[in-house]
């Protein structure tokens, strides 16, 4: 018996250690998850990220000294083209901002609730797991940092995988190419809606889209909120290709959006907040309004109370669909609505200084900012002083953030000291 | 110390001092973690951890510390990756056994051989990693003869490259 042992003690040995792992394995696949794992996988990370940190740092403080030192050629050059892309970037923001309080107030109508995110912490990818079989990578916040488990994670270009493990200092991230990962996404244009998924071999599918539909390569796709991890609306990626899969169901590859095979920072959204839709109904513009404004000739009803109809210098926001915010340098309050003299000979506000109308949504500025202050702006009152006073020429001059109404207005002169009788034509002049 | 003699030569019995047998697994783990973060395909055709494996096991000799020396840095591979642990556990358990018997019986010292037998012992592992992850884990990893030959090649060279880096460590018993 003892020769059969010490025969085969290597192979005894083997089986033994073997039997244990495959064990070890049963109970994990049973349990399922992997949270009785959490401790020794953190034990694991915590061994191997110190060195993974002085790694990271060396070689950011290299690129620290090459990009501030020597890198410098044709920053000048990249500024200029960067001002210029902010100038587009504004007026695109111009028309987003209008499209996004269209969609508050209709999202007011149906009740909706959106997610905002609130909070975020920003975090540097320090490792990943050195498998292709598992997509993961480390970054070097966590617990302290307010990063928990489940949370999602995202760069500037789009979505990149949910938080799955979390120790005081470090946290792993499952990528949305990992097969074990699922999020819940929309198609841009067709509003078809699936589970995104990751492949074995790191490509990133869309499942469940029936096979009937139509879907185009090229478009995009965003978050659905289904999942309760990503807030709706964060851009995922671009459909690649569009295949038939099994089960009546339609194998769409997709693009992401961030560069997950090279990522450097990242967001882990820690807060997200769930509220109603506010729309700001007091600052619509009707169409009507719009025309008003643009009409300097439209006479007024002769105010009653020349008082009553002033403005105090910076007490309300510039009539007209001006903030003061947004009123490009040297244009005053009362030259930008129109000031004209009553019939009696008192000077009034013109045009919508003096038509109950708000159309002084600052549009340049983002949907919160336009929200919070709107909400918060009283309705532009009538000027409380002789309509003939304008504001200093010296008045600081601030940026054009609203060039749609301000500047397509007739500049009219601010005084009409013969007003034409009040007349019901409209006709600009 | 053990001198086992094979086909009439000499096959010589090796061991390592504990900072190189604690800090170049370690170092091993690190590289295979860090590099992929720039290089994403080090992670799909370089296993450095087996190569590591691969050549201690070889070196020493010894099934049973060839077994644990590949279990012991399997476990920790898997702890770095999502998977449930033990995958690569097993995989690597099995190498260890299977380098140091084999070292036991050839010489593996020329370059030549070193190529082979690390080719050989990357298929292996490949092969047990997917039947346990499949038939164990049942997990859907499709296996690729192409990216299986493919990365099994630039392992073994690899494998050659190191193995001769890491002579030096190697001390006689």
């Amino acid at each position: 018996m003892e020769s059969v042992l010490g025969r085969y003690r290597n192979l005894i040995i083997l089986m033994g250690v073997l039997f244990l792992q495959v064990l070890g394995l049963a109970v994990q696949v049973k349990k399922g998850e992997g949270h009785d794992t959490r401790l020794i996988r953190v034990w694991a990370l915590g061994a191997i990220t110190p060195f993974e940190r002085a790694l990271v740092w060396v070689q950011t403080s290299t690129g620290n000294v090459w990009h501030n030192y020597f890198y410098l050629r044709g920053v000048r050059a990249e500024n200029r083209q960067l001002k210029e892309q902010i100038e587009q970037m504004r007026l695109e923001q111009v028309r987003l901002s209008e499209d996004a309080a269209q969609a508050r107030r209709l999202q007011t109508l149906l009740a909706f609730k959106e997610q905002f995110i609130s909070k975020t912490v920003a975090a540097q990818v320090i490792g990943t797991s050195g498998s292709d079989l598992s997509r993961i990578v480390t970054i070097d916040k966590g617990e302290n940092a307010g990063i928990r488990r489940d949370m999602a994670v995202i760069t500037a270009d789009g979505i990149v995988g949910k938080v799955l493990l979390v120790s005081p200092s470090l946290a792993q991230v499952l990528l949305i190419s990992d097969q074990s990962s699922g999020v819940g996404a929309i198609l841009d244009k067709s509003r078809l809606q699936g589970v995104l998924r990751g492949t074995p071999n790191g490509e990133v599918v869309l499942e469940r889209v029936m096979s009937d539909e139509q879907v185009q390569p090229g478009e995009s796709v965003m978050t659905s909120g289904g999942d309760q991890i990503f807030p709706k609306g964060l851009p995922v990626g671009t459909v690649a290709k569009v295949g038939t899969g099994k089960d009546l169901f339609l194998t769409i590859r997709i693009k992401p959006a961030a560069n997950l095979s090279k990522l450097e920072e990242v967001l882990v959204l820690t807060e997200k907040q769930e509220r109603e839709a506010v729309a700001d109904d007091h600052v619509r513009v009707r169409a009507a309004d719009i025309l008003a404004q643009r009409l300097p000739s439209v006479p007024d009803k002769p105010a009653t109370d020349a008082t009553s109809t002033g403005v105090a210098p910076g007490d309300s926001p510039a009539p007209a669909g001006t903030s003061p915010a947004a009123k490009p340098a040297g244009t005053t309050a009362s030259n930008a609505a129109g000031v004209v003299k009553g019939a009696s000979g008192n000077t009034v506000a013109k045009s919508a200084a003096a038509v109950p109308v708000q159309p002084g949504k600052p549009t340049a500025q983002t949907s919160s900012q336009t929200s919070s202050q709107t909400s918060a702006a009283p309705k532009p009152k009538p000027v409380n002083k002789p309509s003939t006073e304008t504001k200093p020429e010296s008045a600081p001059a601030q940026p054009p953030t609203q060039p749609s109404i301000v500047e397509d207005k007739p500049t009219a002169p601010p005084i009409q000291p013969d007003p034409p009788p009040p007349s019901q034509d409209n006709s600009p002049q | 110390m053990p001198i086992t003699y094979t086909s009439g030569e000499q096959v010589e019995v090796y061991r390592f001092s504990l900072p190189v047998t604690i800090g170049v697994p370690l170092l091993a783990l690190i590289v295979q973690a860090y590099v992929p973060k720039y290089f994403p395909s080090f992670a799909v055709y370089v296993d450095l951890p087996l190569l590591v494996t691969i050549f201690f096991a070889m070196a020493r000799r010894n099934p049973v510390a060839g077994l644990f020396t590949g279990a012991i840095i399997g476990l920790v591979q898997d702890m770095l990756g999502s998977r449930e642990i033990g995958i690569y556990g097993i995989a690597k358990t099995v190498v260890g056994y299977g380098a140091s018997s084999l070292g036991v019986k050839l010489d593996v010292e020329n370059a030549g051989a070193r190529f082979l037998v690390t080719l050989g012992f990357y298929l292996v592992h490949s092969a047990v990693y997917f039947t346990v992850a499949r038939g164990l884990v049942n997990s859907t990893h499709h296996w690729s003869w192409s990216r299986g030959v493919l990365a099994g090649l630039v392992n073994a060279f690899l494998g050659v490259i190191l193995y001769f880096m890491l002579d030096r460590f190697k001390q006689r018993t």
